[in-house]
C-alpha cells in the first residue's frame, strides 16, 4: 500500500512539476526577493545587504503613505461595494429569470468585456467620460450643456465607475454560481412555512449565497487594492493608489528597499482584512452537503 | 354489493398488516377539508390535469397513487399553492384557494428532498415558520423541543442540518411542517429516498403520527404498496386523470379497470369470451377455468386499447391443492411451468388445461402459496390441481 502511494504521489509530482516550476519562478521567486529586498538597506542606486528594519519604520512613519493606502482601501472597498451590489442582481437574473437553455449565451455574453485589454478598456472609459469625450460631447450637441462636465473624469468617482466595470464579471459568476447551488424546494419550503418572497430571499437565498458574495468580496477586492493603471489614466495621476506609491518608490526614486517595504506593508494590510471578513463571515462558508 | 370476494389467502402484503392499528372512527360523517372541483392544469399544450374531481375529508389519510407524469404531484402542488390552474376551483377548509398564494395556505408541505434548509440548525430549521407566532422565544423553544420529541428527534435541535441521515432529515421536515399545526398536510414522495427498511418504519410511523395529530395527510406516491398500507382512501390516478378512487381493499379486490388492476400489485389477466348474463352475474367463457359466472359486483371496464374482455385474479386468490384434497371452490387442472421461491412464500406459474383454447398460444397464471415448514415445493413439470372461487374473479370488459 505505501509502495503504491508513494508510486502515485511521484507520479502526481511529475504531473505538475512544469506547473510548479513555472509557479515559483515566477511567482515565489519574486515575491521572497522582495521580502529580502524590504529589510536591507538603500545605498542610493545599490542595494547594502545588511539587514535592517528602517524601510518599515519609515513606511509608516509617513503620512502620505498612511493617506494613500487608506484612500487604496477606500477606493477598493467602494468598487467592491458598487460591483458586488451591481453583480447580485445580474447573478440573480440568470439564475432564477433566464431559462436554462439560454443560460450559456448569457454568460458568453457577460464576458465579452475580456475580450479586450484591461488597458484598451480602461482607456474606452476616458474616451466616454473625457473633455471631450462621447458624454460631453453628446450633451453639448443636444444642448442639454453649453460647457462640458469637468466631473466626469479624473476623480474617485470615475475611477469606481472603470473598476467597477472592469470586474463585473469577476463578481457576477461566483454569485451566479453560488445561486445556482441553491436547491428551488428551499425556497418552496419557505413560502410553505409562511414568508413571502422578500422574507425568503433574506431568510433562504440570500444566506444560501453568501459563499459566492463573500468569494466575489475578495475576487474584487484584493485586485483593485493594487490596481495601478485606473488611477494613472483615469484618475489622472492626482489621485495615487499604493500601487502608484510602490511605482514611484521602485523605479522614479530607485528606492527599492523602500518599494519592496511599502508593498508587503500592502499585502499584509491586504491580507490581514480579507482574513477578518472570511471570519466575520465564517457562518455562511460552513462545509454543507 | 354482493358479498366482497374472499382471498382464499391473505394477500402478500406482510406491512398491511403490522401497520393496520385499531379501528378507527368512520371518516363518512366528516366534513370536507380539500374539495377539487374540475380541476384543469396546462403546462404549455400538455394537458396535466384534466378536470380532477374529489373530495378529501377531514382528518383523513389520503393518497394520489399513480405511475410518473399521471399529474399526481401537480395536483399536490396545487392544493400548496405552487402551481396555479387553468380551470376549476380549490377549496380547502371551505374557502376557495385561487388568489390565496402559498404562504397564507392553511397547508404545509413535506417536499420530496425534504428541502432542509442547509445552512440552518436542526432547531433553527423546525422553528423557521414560528417567526410571527407571538409567543416568547422560550416558549417557541419548548414548541421546537416538543415537534422534534414528536418525530423521535429529542435533543438533536443543536446540531448542524447537513449532518443529518436521510431518515433524520424526513423527520425534521415533519416537525417542521406539524409545528405550523396545518390543516392540511401535503408529503410528496417522502418515503422515496429511504432504503426499504427505513421507509416501512417510517410508514407505520406515518400512521400513527396522522393518528395522533389528526391532522388531514395527502400522500403522493407511485408506491402502490405504500398507498395500500397507509391510506384511507386512495385516488389512482393516469394522464392526468383520476382512474379510481376507494379504500385499499376495494381497490385491491375490484380495480375499476385493467389498467388499475395491472398497477395495484400483480394480477392475472386471461382473455375471455362473453357468454350471456343476467341481473346479477355475467357468464364468460375463460380458456383453462371453463365456464364461469361473475357476480355482477365484479365487473370492470376495460380501457382503451385492451384486445378484448378478460378476467383477472391476484395469484393468492388461487390454490395448488394437495393430492386427494378437497376444495370448497372450482378446481382446474394445469402443468407447474416456473417456480419462483421468495422465502415466506412461492410464485408458481401454472398453464392451465385448455388455456390454448382462445388464441392457440398457453397462457400461465401465477398463483402465489404460503409457505409451510415440511411442506414440499412443487417442482416445474409438476401436474397440479389449482382451487379458486368466481368470486374472486374480476371481469374487464
Amino acid at each position: 500500500m505505501a509502495t503504491a502511494n508513494s508510486t502515485e504521489t511521484g507520479q502526481g509530482l511529475r504531473l505538475i512539476a512544469p506547473p510548479l516550476l513555472y509557479a515559483i519562478l515566477m511567482l515565489a521567486v519574486p515575491l521572497l526577493t522582495i521580502l529580502a529586498y524590504s529589510f536591507f538597506k538603500d545605498g542610493y542606486l545599490t542595494i547594502v545587504r545588511e539587514f535592517t528594519l528602517e524601510n518599515y519604520r519609515a513606511t509608516w512613519a509617513d503620512p502620505i503613505f498612511r493617506t494613500i493606502l487608506a484612500r487604496s482601501l477606500m477606493v477598493a472597498a467602494m468598487v467592491t461595494a458598487v460591483t458586488v451590489l451591481m453583480a447580485f442582481p445580474v447573478a440573480y437574473f440568470l439564475s432564477f429569470v433566464v431559462a436554462p437553455q439560454r443560460k450559456a449565451l448569457w454568460i458568453f455574453l457577460i464576458t465579452i468585456p475580456f475580450w479586450t485589454s484591461y488597458l484598451v478598456r480602461v482607456f474606452l472609459w476616458k474616451v466616454i467620460l473625457g473633455f471631450n469625450g462621447v458624454i460631453n460631447s453628446g450633451l453639448k450637441t443636444i444642448g442639454l450643456i453649453d460647457e462640458p462636465l469637468k466631473f466626469l473624469l479624473y476623480n474617485t468617482g470615475s475611477i469606481v465607475m472603470t473598476l467597477s466595470h472592469s470586474y463585473a464579471p469577476f463578481a457576477i459568476l461566483p454569485i451566479y454560481v453560488a445561486l445556482e447551488k441553491i436547491d428551488r424546494s428551499l425556497l418552496e419550503a419557505g413560502r410553505d412555512l409562511g414568508e413571502s418572497r422578500l422574507m425568503t430571499f433574506w431568510r433562504v437565498t440570500l444566506p444560501l449565497a453568501m459563499p459566492g458574495v463573500v468569494a466575489a468580496v475578495l475576487i474584487v477586492f484584493i485586485p483593485t487594492i493594487g490596481d495601478y493603471v485606473t488611477p494613472t489614466v483615469i484618475g489622472g495621476g492626482k489621485i495615487p493608489m499604493v500601487a502608484n506609491l510602490i511605482q514611484a518608490q521602485m523605479l522614479d526614486i530607485d528606492n527599492k528597499p523602500l518599494g519592496s517595504a511599502i508593498a508587503i506593508s500592502a499585502m499584509a494590510v491586504v491580507a490581514v482584512l480579507s482574513l477578518l471578513f472570511l471570519f466575520l463571515n465564517r457562518r455562511f462558508l460552513r462545509v454543507r452537503a | 354489493m354482493t358479498a366482497a370476494p374472499q382471498p382464499l389467502q391473505p394477500p402478500v402484503q406482510p406491512t398491511a398488516h403490522a401497520s393496520r392499528g385499531p379501528a378507527r372512527p368512520p371518516l363518512d360523517g366528516r366534513k370536507a377539508m380539500i374539495e377539487c372541483r374540475g380541476v384543469q392544469k396546462y403546462y404549455g399544450d400538455y394537458h396535466a390535469l384534466r378536470g380532477i374531481d374529489l373530495t378529501i375529508r377531514e382528518g383523513e389519510f389520503f393518497s394520489l397513487l399513480g405511475p410518473s407524469g399521471c399529474g399526481k404531484t401537480t395536483l399536490l402542488r396545487t392544493i400548496a399553492g405552487f402551481e396555479g390552474i387553468d380551470g376549476g376551483v380549490v377549496l380547502v377548509d371551505g374557502r376557495d384557494m385561487a388568489n390565496v398564494p402559498a404562504n397564507v395556505r392553511p397547508t404545509n408541505m413535506v417536499f420530496q428532498s425534504y428541502a432542509i434548509f442547509p445552512h440552518l440548525t436542526v432547531a433553527e430549521n423546525v422553528g423557521f415558520g414560528l417567526r410571527r407566532d407571538p409567543r416568547s422565544r422560550a416558549e417557541k423553544a419548548a414548541a421546537v423541543e416538543d415537534a422534534l420529541g414528536m418525530v423521535g428527534l429529542k435533543g438533536y435541535g443543536g446540531r448542524a442540518a447537513h449532518a443529518l441521515s436521510g431518515g433524520q432529515r424526513q423527520r425534521v421536515a415533519l416537525a417542521r411542517a406539524l409545528i405550523l399545526k396545518p390543516k392540511v398536510l401535503l408529503l410528496d414522495e417522502p418515503l422515496s429516498a429511504l432504503d426499504r427498511k427505513m421507509r416501512e418504519q417510517m410508514q407505520v410511523e406515518l400512521i400513527k403520527l396522522q393518528r395522533q395529530v389528526g391532522i388531514t395527510f395527502v400522500l403522493v406516491t407511485h408506491d402502490q404498496e405504500e398507498a395500500l398500507v397507509m391510506s384511507d382512501r386512495i385516488a389512482v390516478m393516469f394522464e392526468g386523470e383520476i382512474a379510481q378512487l376507494d379504500g385499499p381493499e376495494a381497490l385491491y379486490a375490484r380495480p375499476a379497470s385493467r389498467r388499475v388492476a395491472d398497477f395495484i400489485g400483480v394480477m392475472n389477466f386471461t382473455p375471455a369470451r362473453i357468454m350471456g348474463g343476467g341481473a346479477d352475474h355475467v357468464t364468460v367463457a375463460v380458456p383453462g377455468f371453463g365456464t364461469v359466472d361473475i357476480p355482477a359486483a365484479n365487473v370492470s371496464r376495460a380501457d382503451r386499447g385492451d384486445a378484448g374482455p378478460s378476467i383477472g385474479f391476484r395469484p393468492e386468490a388461487a390454490t395448488l391443492l394437495p393430492a386427494g384434497a378437497e376444495a370448497p371452490g372450482r378446481v382446474t387442472e394445469g402443468v407447474i411451468d416456473e417456480v419462483v421461491y421468495y422465502g415466506d412464500m412461492t410464485y408458481y406459474d401454472v398453464i392451465m388445461d385448455g388455456s390454448d383454447a382462445y388464441d392457440g398460444v398457453p397462457h400461465e397464471v401465477r398463483i402465489s402459496m404460503r409457505n409451510v415448514f415440511g411442506r414440499e415445493v412443487p417442482d416445474v413439470g409438476t401436474r397440479v390441481r389449482v382451487s379458486w372461487s368466481p368470486g374472486s374473479l374480476v371481469l374487464f370488459r
